[in-house]
């Protein structure tokens, strides 16, 4: 059962990495143009980012 | 996790979507309807770029809006648009503004994410519970648990309790009193069963509760934040220039910025932005926005001229006589805030629901609790199955019901040209039975006159000036219809009333009027030439495009069509017979359509009026459901419930459709949420709730509710 010790934390920390990374995509305007952002990914050269 | 976001403040949940206005940049937001795929982006962000003075360019798609940062001269962008294939329209910056920054949506999805996260980890925690975990485990797990699930619902439920208080502290009850009261209750609960090593801890129901009722409320938010923002587009796209005329020259104004007094120069073709006085030059103005006439009526210095007509032919002068709120346009949002009013007191399904449920739930927990009391003597049993009951019945379900069918019925509205502007507007529209259409601007479009091809340019001349010598709508159409042509000089113009009017040219009569006065075998209007030969004139009016399929199509449904309309007889009987409409009225004022329309409701029926006039504005107000084309005037616009953004009425019939399949889905959703509560609900109050049942209910129910709304889409 001491295993429970690393990989319960373990669990959680990385649980809570994609939780930061999705506030940090909301907070950077990219659920903004869902549309626009699917078509995007097609294209070749970079376009300007979202602010 | 929590400290990771700022704290930042729920004013009223689900309405208040007056977000803070977006810091202002230099720069500019243009409305591309055009804008389809990815080709469109980058050839649309190219051309852009390539101006100078522009540091960025960027589509959103989804909005079909281009955003231009940098120095940049309006009228540059729009051309530069128009050379690779756009359209393209300045967006009134101060109005968009509000659509921009939509911090209420994206504090709610932090919270989704946030309670998505910790029911994730804590349902995995619950699990190891579930299948056996006993002792210090079980009690290390619930630790744990509420470690995550604390915070979490301090966090992410916020949106429930700030909506909850105020209703709590004037003793009344709202759909989120139950909730609020269940979270809290449930987390309190779970805290000191855990502390005292007890079997069952809520956190995991608590958690789940508040991720499916934040959805529900995200997707409620979207649906009505794609309706104001693309409402408040509609708005901004108003933002036209007036030329006025000063000491030091002309300047191109705004509306706003005009004052009484002031003297503006119109042109061929420009809507009026304010009520004023001619005062130098002749015109033509098409009056139909304003009273339904299909006829240009002919105005002189002196007359009077209403915001919302638009000069025809001629360049004119006139002196501004009211602006703003003061123009007859404006003085119609009386008759539109009273509509509104009637409309907000028509009580939405979802709200019937929560008026019965909210102390349904609380009687039937309280009972739970008094029950097992008196029966037991153990309050801690008897509290734990007081808190089963309170979550179990918790409306996860009935939360998602209208929400998930009202976006999904919007969305798919949308992409078929119509714009959902009122929140109950789908309900309503489910209800209708009978249709009410306004003629001009609605059913038709335009007033076209045919006849003119077979015409040498001499005739085209000679018919010029003879037309535009006559007071007649027919003539007065004729005239417009050959504006720019170079006038022959005719002498001795005499008009003869009801018949028409009659000149000479070298000795020679030349005759234009009724059939039996000027010419023998000629329709519609005749045209007699100085040689004696006779043309015959058509004037007819265009209709709308699919206007024809859509009455079709109501009739198919089973809906009785009308037609009302401010026009002259003729001109609406035309009309009335090329689409079979049998019910039809004219030459009514708006007060009449108004009394026509509580005519049909007296007799019963529910009414869908669409128009599009300023005339029409009291009609849409007091019709159960109405819908405006885009070409309507703002004051329409505001007063009805779905504006047609598409040219065509072609879908009318499927949008009605769909908003009889929303109602049904609707109904079936709280069937199913019921459903599942009648199996669950007796378990609770027997004592046999575990979370696990629990949670187990709330995700079945919620999904089941969610696929059955996505069925809307098959419609």
């Amino acid at each position: 059962m001491n295993v429970l010790a690393i990989l319960v934390p373990a669990s959680l920390v990385l649980g809570a990495l994609g939780l930061v990374a999705v506030i940090w995509s909301i907070r950077s305007n990219q659920f903004d143009d869902l549309e626009g952002d699917a078509w995007r990914i097609l294209q070749d050269d970079e376009g300007p980012s979202p602010d | 996790m929590t400290a990771l976001v700022a704290p930042s403040s729920f004013a009223a949940p689900g309405e208040t979507g007056r977000e803070a206005p977006a810091e202002s940049r230099p720069g500019l937001t243009l409305s591309v309807p055009d804008l389809r795929c990815a080709g469109c982006i980058s050839t649309v962000e190219r051309a852009l770029a390539a101006l100078p003075g522009v540091t960025g360019a960027r589509v959103n798609l989804s909005r079909r809006q281009v955003r231009v940062d940098g120095a940049v001269d309006p009228a540059h962008a729009m051309s530069a648009l128009e050379a690779v294939g756009y359209a393209a329209r300045e967006l009134d910056p101060d109005l968009i503004g509000a659509s921009d920054a939509d911090r209420y949506g994206r504090d709610l999805l932090v919270c989704v994410a946030v309670a998505g996260f910790a029911m994730m980890n804590v349902m995995l925690l619950s699990v190891a519970v579930w299948s056996g975990a006993a002792d210090a485990t079980r009690t290390l797990f619930h630790w744990i648990s509420a470690l995550i699930a604390l915070p979490a619902v301090a966090f992410a439920a916020r949106p429930f309790f700030v909506s909850a208080w105020p209703a709590l502290s004037a003793w009344r009850l709202n759909m989120d009193v139950p909730i609020a009261v269940a979270i809290a209750i449930s987390c309190a609960m779970s805290v000191y069963e855990t502390a005292y090593g007890g079997h069952h801890a809520w956190f995991d129901a608590a958690l789940a509760l508040t991720f499916f009722l934040l959805v529900g409320r995200y997707l409620d938010h979207m649906t009505r934040k794609a309706a104001r923002s693309a409402a408040a587009e509609l708005t901004a796209l108003e933002n036209t220039r007036v030329t006025r005329l000063s000491k030091n020259g002309r300047a191109a104004v705004r509306p706003a910025e005009l004052q009484v007094g002031d003297r503006i120069q119109l042109v061929t073709g420009e809507q009026l932005a304010v009520d004023a006085w001619l005062r130098e030059g002749q015109a033509l103005v098409d009056r139909s926005l304003i009273t339904g006439e299909s006829d240009p009526v002919a105005v002189g210095p002196g007359d009077p001229l209403t915001a919302g007509e638009i000069i025809l032919n001629g360049r004119l002068i006139a002196e501004v006589s009211a602006v703003r709120e003061d123009t007859t346009l404006r003085r119609f949002a009386a008759l539109v805030e009273l509509a509104e009013s009637a409309k907000n007191r028509y009580t939405a399904l979802a709200d019937k629901a929560a008026r019965i449920y909210a102390p349904a739930v609380h009687l039937l927990a309280i009972a739970a609790f008094i029950g097992w009391i008196v029966a037991t003597g153990d309050a801690r049993l008897s509290l734990n199955i007081a808190v089963a009951v309170l979550i179990i019945t918790c409306p996860c379900a009935l939360g998602l019901a209208v929400p998930a069918v009202s976006t999904t019925a919007a969305g798919k509205l949308f992409r078929d040209g119509f714009l959902v502007r009122h929140s109950t507007a789908l309900e309503r529209l489910g209800e209708i039975d009978t249709v009410v259409f306004d003629k001009t601007g609605t059913l038709t479009t335009s007033t076209e006159i045919s006849g003119l091809e077979s015409l040498n340019r001499e005739e085209r001349g000679v018919l010029a000036a003879l037309a535009r010598a006559s007071a007649h709508p027919v003539a007065q159409a004729i005239a417009v219809a050959l504006n720019g042509e170079p006038e022959q000089t005719i002498e001795n113009v005499r008009e003869f009333v009801g018949q028409g009017v009659a000149g000479e040219i070298e000795g020679e009569t030349v005759m234009l009027g009724s059939p039996e006065w000027a010419g023998d075998d000629a329709t519609g209007t005749a045209f007699r030439t100085g040689e004696g030969k006779v043309f015959s004139i058509v004037r007819k009016e265009q209709l709308r495009l699919g206007a024809r399929l859509a009455i079709d199509g109501l009739r198919e449904l089973g809906f009785d069509v009308h037609m009302i309309s401010g026009d002259r007889e003729p001109a609406v009987k035309s009309v009335a017979a090329n689409l079979g409409i049998s019910r039809f009225a004219a030459g009514l004022r708006p007060e009449e359509k108004i009394d026509y329309l509580e005519e049909l409701e007296r007799e019963g029926a529910r009414v869908l009026m669409i128009g599009d006039g300023l005339n029409d504005t009291g009609a849409l107000a007091a019709a159960h459901a109405s819908v405006a084309p885009a070409s309507a005037l703002n004051a329409s616009r505001a007063a009805s419930d779905i504006v047609l953004l598409h040219e065509s009425l072609e879908r009318l019939p499927d949008a009605i459709r769909v908003a009889r399949s929303a109602r049904r889905r609707v109904r079936e959703n709280f069937a199913i949420a019921a459903a599942y509560n009648l199996i669950a609900v007796p378990l609770a109050l027997a004592g046999f709730a575990t979370p696990l049942i629990a949670a187990l209910a709330m995700s079945t129910s919620s999904i089941t509710v969610v696929l059955n709304s996505l069925r809307v889409r098959l419609t």
